[in-house]
């Protein structure tokens, strides 16, 4: 099953993807998500991989996800090595006037459950479209304050030299 | 599933294979006598031999989905405190048992446990024999269930497993609805001489809303003594509960349908038994530690609930 959305954000690129990048940053705007741990020495980039969990339902649900492509600034993407089937990807792409378009997929699934697997995936996919939209929405909210105080620090710096 | 203390001993995997033939199993000479004695001969050679080897982890995986489903919408399960799990080596999960012979808390906790850690990690869970014995719960085995012994018990700790045991068995999973909220592992302390032995932690798993899956009335255990199947079948109750689809149910050895109650467990911190309690720990302190601990919790969880079965 698949879910995915997007959403503009006042800040430039860079200022986007250095928050999607950061594995320490998961929990802060993630919605539903319990643990985004790195596992191992390497924190980020190809190969990087972490522990997450979901809350959905009775569970909290996911596995050791390890990055498989990372296009520095524009996007990166994830699959799962143990625990339920995932897929992932964060697609970052510039627009004019500094802003941004962020773009979240996620892909999940037990492979070989049948029919029950099938409908779980239906019965989760409300669940997961909704702690999608609430992440995406927190990832704009928590970019674009960052992006007022950065403002309002450098007015107050100019104002005192 | 029901669960069983450590005390019991299975009858096969390395246990008293001589109960079956006991001759004072009363009655030996009359036919009723000599029938439930071959009943009692064919159950128990349908016990399985504990087998660790048995438990699939790709079978789990492809069950999940179906096991989600029951967790999520009929019993409405919640599992709190999982990270209190030590994340890598042997730990014995002490539970308290409720729901008669369908334990939805088991299947929720199994379901939480597998989906938190990977069904990579090793987890068994100890059940009693008859549970083993029936044909269509074989596939518990797969699940990474085993005949509850201490042999069994030590074997599933020495290979570094996650053990959950349910040291109230059949005693606590059919105490009467009206103490629902009772932790009542009916004295049995053999899962503290594990974990001293093993020197693995003990992590207690309160749970509540199992023993409102249906209207138990009583445990039984004159019954069972009056027809005998203490000694046939090592059941020391007879149960009597008024549950679906069958009305009165006696013994519920055909199971039956369970009211969707709301299910609620919390995994509390783990307790290092000499660590806590010294090189030496008095078995009586600790029991009384780990009731008192998940008595609290099953207290505070029962303030939470509004009413019975919808939680």
């Amino acid at each position: 099953m698949r879910v995915s959305g997007s959403t503009q954000v006042a800040a430039p690129v860079d200022h986007v993807w250095s928050v999607v990048s950061d594995p320490g940053r998961a929990l802060s705007y993630m919605s539903g998500v319990t643990r985004w741990e790195v596992e191992g020495e390497q924190r980020t980039g190809l190969g990087a991989r972490y522990r997450v969990l979901f809350r959905i339902g009775a569970a909290e649900v996911g596995g050791l996800i390890e990055v498989v492509e990372w296009d520095e600034g524009r996007e990166l993407a994830w699959t799962s090595v143990l625990g339920i089937d995932q897929r992932g990807r964060w697609r970052v792409r510039e627009l004019s006037g500094g802003r941004s378009q962020v773009e979240l997929r996620m892909a999940y699934g037990v492979a070989g459950a049948g029919l029950f697997g099938w409908l779980a995936e239906r019965v989760a996919a409300p669940t997961m479209s909704a702690h999608l939209r609430r992440s995406l929405r927190a990832l704009k909210r928590l970019i674009e304050h960052e992006q007022l105080r950065e403002r309002a620090a450098a007015r107050r710096a100019a104002r005192t030299a | 599933m029901t669960g069983t203390g450590l005390a019991s001993a299975a009858s096969r995997n390395g246990h008293r294979d001589s109960e079956v033939a006991d001759p004072r199993g009363g009655a030996s000479g009359s036919l009723v006598g000599r029938l439930a004695r071959a009943v009692a001969s064919q159950v128990q050679q349908r016990i399985p031999r504990a087998d660790l080897d048995e438990r699939d982890p790709d079978y789990i995986r492809e069950k999940l989905p179906l096991m989600w489903l029951a967790a999520s919408i009929y019993f409405r399960g919640e599992v709190r405190g999982l990270g209190n799990i030590p994340e890598s080596g042997p730990v014995l999960l002490v539970g308290n048992h409720s729901g008669g012979n369908l334990t939805p808390d088991t299947t929720i906790f199994t379901l939480a446990f597998s989906t938190f850690f990977g069904v990579e990690r090793r987890f068994y869970q100890l059940a009693h024999n008859l549970v083993l014995a029936m044909p269509t719960l074989g596939a518990l085995r797969k699940f990474g269930t085993v005949a509850a012994s201490p042999e069994n018990a030590r074997r599933a700790l020495e290979t570094g497993a996650a053990l959950l045991v349910y040291p109230g068995g059949d005693h606590e999973v059919h105490r009467p609805s009206w103490e629902r909220n009772r932790v009542d592992f009916a004295g049995r302390k053999g899962f503290i001489r594990l974990a001293l032995e093993q020197d693995v932690p003990i992590v207690p798993v309160a749970s509540i809303g199992g023993q409102e899956t249906a209207l138990f009335l009583t445990r039984g255990e004159q019954l069972a003594q009056l027809l005998r199947v203490d000694r046939l079948f090592r059941l020391k109750v007879l149960p009597i509960s008024l549950a679906l689809p069958w009305g009165i149910n006696v013994g519920d050895m055909l199971g039956h349908i369970p009211l969707p109650a709301k299910i609620t467990i919390e995994t509390l911190p783990a307790i290092n038994l000499r660590k806590e309690f010294g090189p030496d720990p008095e078995v009586q302190e600790v029991y009384d530690h780990v009731i008192r601990l998940m008595q609290d919790t099953v207290d505070a969880l029962a303030a939470e609930r509004r009413f019975p079965v919808l939680g």
